[in-house]
């Protein structure tokens, strides 16, 4: 089976909370079904690799995507982990779109692809753990 | 300007009241005479009479950028732009054929558009009252023209209505209307709602519904003359033997709901998408291309700064040439800064520890436009749809149909795509050949007879992967409004930073111009004290 495939038989209610009055130029009601991914790799390809590039090289241009390939600093799960749920400069918050399983899926996969051999799992609870509250929707 | 008058017009009123008590007395009373309900823009800013010799470094020729050394530069400030682009404009952006667009990654595409056509990878729509951006477009000279927002023949799809098949939103819209209104007024005549509504308005109410919702006598929302009138009929109005009208079967109220129509109806009436909006002659670039006119000799291009210091006596620029490497320090009095907040984060400074934690907080949105040339306007030609959009619940979100050169023959440009959010991440993460693929499998549902078969060529700009921004626009959250705006845009030392992220209408060109305004405003003041 391919993973869009997989994607189609996966797709799940996209969670439609009450829309923030639209302020910055956006597109308005489309989009709100994408496929949800489940597996790690699923949401590497789905959201990750759109700045982290499909190698988990990064890249360099007026300012730095970091690369995930073979980045020490990611044997310490709680980095990962906190970098992903709340972000951090350039880096975009996920805890308001990814769930802790998906979360700890792709950081099991991110901490074991790219030439990181971290092998142990992450697990939802951690990530429901470390992540905290979500941030208010403001403009 | 007419000065010439002997009666005192409301504009030479309210210019001598700027000049006399500042932008925010002048903001006060224009609401009160009736102007300005909708935007802060009390007018250009009116600065003159700086030191002589004072200087400013402005680091970004973006829209922010450029106003800001325009404006300085007219009040007598010696004005430098840092550019990282070799091209002005920011966001402010069109691509034509012929260009060639490189992405972070390294993919390169070569736009194959015919001559005229034009993709707007960034802003592409201007509302009627952000009137700082429609008044520095009618100073340089930019030719607007419609943007055709809101269309209601155009498709509204949605994978759990209808089977997949797109409906057009005028029945859509009638039907939710029609439905609403019927339900409202059996309401009404079950008197459950008497203790709300005197009977005097109750009598109004039920007329009100009757004219608004196209019910019947009987105030029943039905298959019949009067429904058709909004949701389009079965065989139109014509001419002779078979002139006269059928009308279309109305859908139940539960397929209606099931198409979220509501989102899209709602969605019109936000202030920020109301009609009238605009859009520049020849591509939303035009713009940029205006305002760099007038700066040009002050841009240094091809520019990466790597180092921002400051002390008491002024601020010191580092930057390096992209081509060949060779280091510059360049140094002013002040500095207007301009760089996408992404990029600066991860620049070395001493600005305030204040300032560079509010720089670090503040994460940008994503977005992904696909452009799809075809070979003709079907859309026009076969579904009498003229510009506006047609929506989707798939990633690509909507594809919004050229607003311009309608009826002509020969390829035109839509916009096949403009995903933001997940969708946008999944689109951005794609190869362009990838991308438009996506964005054709998922567009054909609106035009399946012609969408592939006329297709020609596209172009795609992924926002994360945009080198020299890294994302879209400032996202703030109310937590970090409160916690960092005030400090984001206050003068810090000899530095003050401008652009959408520093102001209240983030992701619009008018934020960017008002926050400027606002920067250079101050940072004039604070230089006559100093």
């Amino acid at each position: 089976m391919t993973h869009r495939m997989m994607f189609r038989m996966i797709l799940g209610a996209a969670s439609f909370a009450l829309a923030a009055p639209a302020l910055a130029d956006e597109p308005g009601p489309g989009g709100s079904k994408p496929p949800v991914p489940v597996t790690g790799e699923q949401v590497y390809q789905m959201v990750c690799q759109a700045c982290h590039m499909a190698d988990g090289k990064g890249g360099v241009g007026a300012g730095k995507v970091p690369a995930l390939a073979s980045n020490p600093k990611l044997k310490v799960a709680a980095y990962p982990i906190i970098m992903v749920s709340k972000g951090r400069g350039a880096m975009p918050w996920f805890y308001d779109t990814l769930s802790p399983a998906q979360t700890a899926a792709v950081i099991t996969y991110v901490r074991t692809h790219f030439g990181n051999a971290y092998p142990e799992p992450v697990t939802a609870a951690d990530v429901s753990k470390l992540a905290g509250p979500p941030p208010a929707a403001g403009h | 300007m007419e000065q010439t008058g002997q009666k005192t017009t409301r504009r030479q009123l309210l210019s001598t009241i700027g000049v006399l008590g500042g932008t925010a007395l002048l903001y006060n009373m224009m609401t009160t005479l009736g102007y300005a309900a909708e935007t802060q823009f009390a007018g250009p800013p009116n600065l003159s009479g700086a030191k002589k010799g004072a200087s400013v470094i402005v680091l970004g020729a973006g829209l922010a950028g450029m106003l800001a050394a325009y404006e300085l530069t007219k009040a007598g400030y010696k004005v430098q732009i840092i550019e990282y682009q070799g091209r002005a404009g920011g966001r402010n952006w069109s691509l034509y054929g012929g260009d060639t667009y490189t992405e972070l990654g390294g993919a390169t595409q070569k736009v194959g558009f015919a001559p005229g056509n034009y993709l707007n990878p960034g802003p592409w729509r201007i509302p009627h009252h952000h009137r700082t951006l429609l008044h520095y477009c009618k100073q340089f000279g930019v030719a607007l023209e419609p943007f055709i927002q809101f269309n209601h023949n155009a498709y509204v799809h949605n994978t759990d209505a209808f089977g997949g098949k797109p409906q057009r939103f005028k029945a859509l819209a009638a039907d939710f209307e029609g439905n609403v209104a019927e339900l409202l007024g059996k309401a009404l005549d079950q008197k459950s709602l008497d203790a709300e509504v005197t009977a005097e308005d109750r009598d109004r109410l039920k007329e009100a519904l009757r004219e608004w919702g196209m019910l019947d006598k009987d105030m029943r929302y039905a298959k019949n003359l009067r429904s058709a009138e909004h949701r389009g009929f079965d065989r139109p109005p014509g001419g002779g033997v078979n002139g006269a009208p059928t009308p279309s079967d109305v859908f139940a109220l539960h397929d209606v709901l099931d198409s979220g129509i509501w989102r899209n109806m709602a969605f019109f009436m936000n202030s920020e998408f109301q009609t009238t909006m605009f859009q520049p002659v020849g591509g939303m670039g035009m713009i940029g291309k205006a305002f760099a006119a007038q700066v040009q000799p002050l841009i240094t291009y091809n520019a990466k700064v790597t180092k921002i210091d400051q002390d008491k006596k002024g601020v010191k620029v580092t930057y390096a040439d992209t081509g060949t490497g060779t280091v510059t320090e360049a140094k002013a009095d002040w500095c207007v800064c301009t760089i996408p907040l992404t990029v600066l984060s991860q620049i070395e400074s001493n600005l305030s520890d204040d300032l560079q934690a509010a720089i670090a907080a503040v994460p940008y949105s994503n977005s992904v436009k696909i452009g799809l040339e075809m070979k003709r306007r079907f859309w026009e030609e076969d579904a009498s749809i003229y510009g506006g959009h047609s929506f989707t619940n798939q990633e690509i979100s909507l594809i919004s149909y050229p607003n311009n050169n309608f009826f002509k023959d020969g390829p035109a440009v839509l916009l096949g795509a403009f995903a933001s959010g997940m969708g946008g991440y999944h689109l951005a993460g794609m190869t362009p050949e990838q991308r438009i693929e996506a964005a054709l499998a998922q567009g054909s549902v609106f035009h399946p007879e012609s969408y592939r078969k006329e297709f020609l060529s596209g172009a795609s700009v992924a926002w994360n992967r945009v080198p020299w921004i890294l994302g879209c626009c400032a996202r703030w959250t109310e937590e970090t409004r409160k916690a960092h705006y005030q400090t984001l845009v206050a003068m810090d030392n000899r530095v003050v930073l401008a652009g959408e992220h520093a102001s209240y209408v983030g992701c619009w060109m008018e934020g960017a111009l008002l926050s400027s305004i606002d920067a250079i405003t101050r940072l004039h003041k604070r230089a006559l004290e100093a």
